[in-house]
């Protein structure tokens, strides 16, 4: 989904605010570790938990700290898996509990291609209602496979709780004038790309 | 959906409370898990595992070719935990030409067991929006001025494939046991935002 977390390229953003300022959140430990708990009982996957903070509301996504996405993407599926009601949660939590938004469908793996190291690919055009894992700064754009690295869950589909066959991921290289023209520094872009994501240049 | 600055919103505190619960009424949570697991976290997956790989690197070139072919090997070989869906961890190697740095525009992705848990200014929106883009501004903003002629390369954590980035050794320190060395590599120059120049022998 194009959603308000897919944020590479943006502008408008401001410095990076380095190093660190003294921070300690007695509750943040405690939800890395309740989310570790989840993923290892299979209450549900990594795509899973990554598209449900893909779908908090943007206002709530923005302000939000690191670890308050991941216990809002939490509590999300613990109501969507039926472990537990929005009402359950308001009333131990003792008070209002926002929650990401509805989930859409996810989609299949694109039938099987290969590309070959030193091969130029695009990325597809798709526009996708649901969990996808390339971000929008190369939908469309062309670069070079680098290297073929191991395949994995298709996300769109294991962000779904579909059956998500392995699928071949490529190294691909952009360079950063071909994705933002003269409005960027000169650099060259490596991003992990599922092949369904991708088509022959 | 409740707007999350309103004061009826519980605390964080309150739903990573409300969450506990649930998971232990459910069956899922067991007694004890939130503080072995958090335990197990700040002891184990620290910034001095890949600050040791990277020391050995410097002072073993047998380890080096290994690091740099097969980083999960390598981990391993020091006796430090890869997640086992992680199926690949590729040690992006620093020249005098070259520069690597890391981001997860979609996420905040991070090899965390070799790195530690990543900063907050790595899970930062202002960090994920604007090095891929602005790779040599942000580098230069957060104190790495690259010559005109180095080459940089990002690398967008969108599989879960993971990354790090091994430093050049600072000349300085040419000669030094693996043990001193260890303790001059820091977080940023395993993601690629520093380059240890402030080092001295």
């Amino acid at each position: 989904m194009d959603g308000f977390h897919d944020i590479g390229g943006k502008q408008g953003f401001g410095r990076v605010v380095h190093p660190d300022a003294p921070h300690d959140e007695t509750w943040e430990p405690a939800v890395r570790a309740l989310s570790g708990c989840a993923v290892i009982n299979h209450v549900y996957n990594m795509d899973e938990f990554r598209h449900a903070i893909e779908r908090m509301a943007p206002r709530h996504y923005v302000a939000a700290p690191y670890f308050e996405r991941h216990l809002t993407a939490i509590a999300t599926l613990l109501v969507e898996k039926g472990l537990a009601t929005r009402e359950e949660l308001e009333e131990l939590a003792g008070g209002a509990f926002p929650l990401s938004g509805p989930i859409g469908p996810g989609r299949p793996a694109a039938p099987p291609q290969t590309f070959a190291i030193g091969e130029r690919v695009r990325v597809k055009t798709d526009y996708v209602p649901g969990h996808v894992r390339f971000p929008a700064y190369i939908r469309g754009k062309t670069g070079e496979v680098v290297a073929v690295t191991p395949p994995y869950p298709f996300p769109d589909a294991a962000g779904h709780g579909m059956p998500a066959p392995m699928e071949p991921t490529y190294d691909v290289r952009f360079r950063s004038r071909d994705l933002w023209a003269d409005a960027c520094d000169d650099a060259l872009n490596h991003v992990g790309v599922f092949q369904s994501y991708l088509e022959k240049a | 959906m409740a707007d999350p600055s309103t004061p009826s919103v519980a605390t964080p505190e309150q739903r990573t409370a409300a969450i506990e619960m649930v998971l232990r009424r459910q069956g899922v949570l067991q007694d004890g898990f939130v503080d072995s697991f958090t335990e197990h976290a700040d002891d184990a997956w620290v910034v001095a595992n890949g600050a040791k790989m990277v020391a050995r690197a410097w002072t073993d070139p047998g380890f080096r070719s290994l690091m740099l072919a097969d980083g999960i090997a390598a981990a391993r070989d020091m006796g430090f935990e890869f997640p086992e869906h992680h199926r690949r961890f590729a040690v992006l190697e620093n020249t005098a030409d070259v520069h690597n740095v890391i981001v997860c525009t979609l996420c905040s992705c991070s090899a965390y067991t070799i790195l530690g848990a990543p900063p907050a200014w790595y899970k930062d929106l202002n960090y994920r929006a604007r090095v891929v883009r602005k790779s040599r501004t942000v580098l230069k903003e957060m104190g790495v001025e690259l010559p005109p002629g180095t080459e940089i390369r990002v690398w967008d954590t969108t599989t879960d494939s993971r990354y790090m980035v091994l430093p050049q050794q600072p000349p300085e320190t040419k000669g030094w046991p693996a043990e001193k060395l260890a303790k001059i590599v820091t977080q940023d120059a395993m993601i690629g935002a520093s380059r240890l120049d402030d080092v001295k022998g």
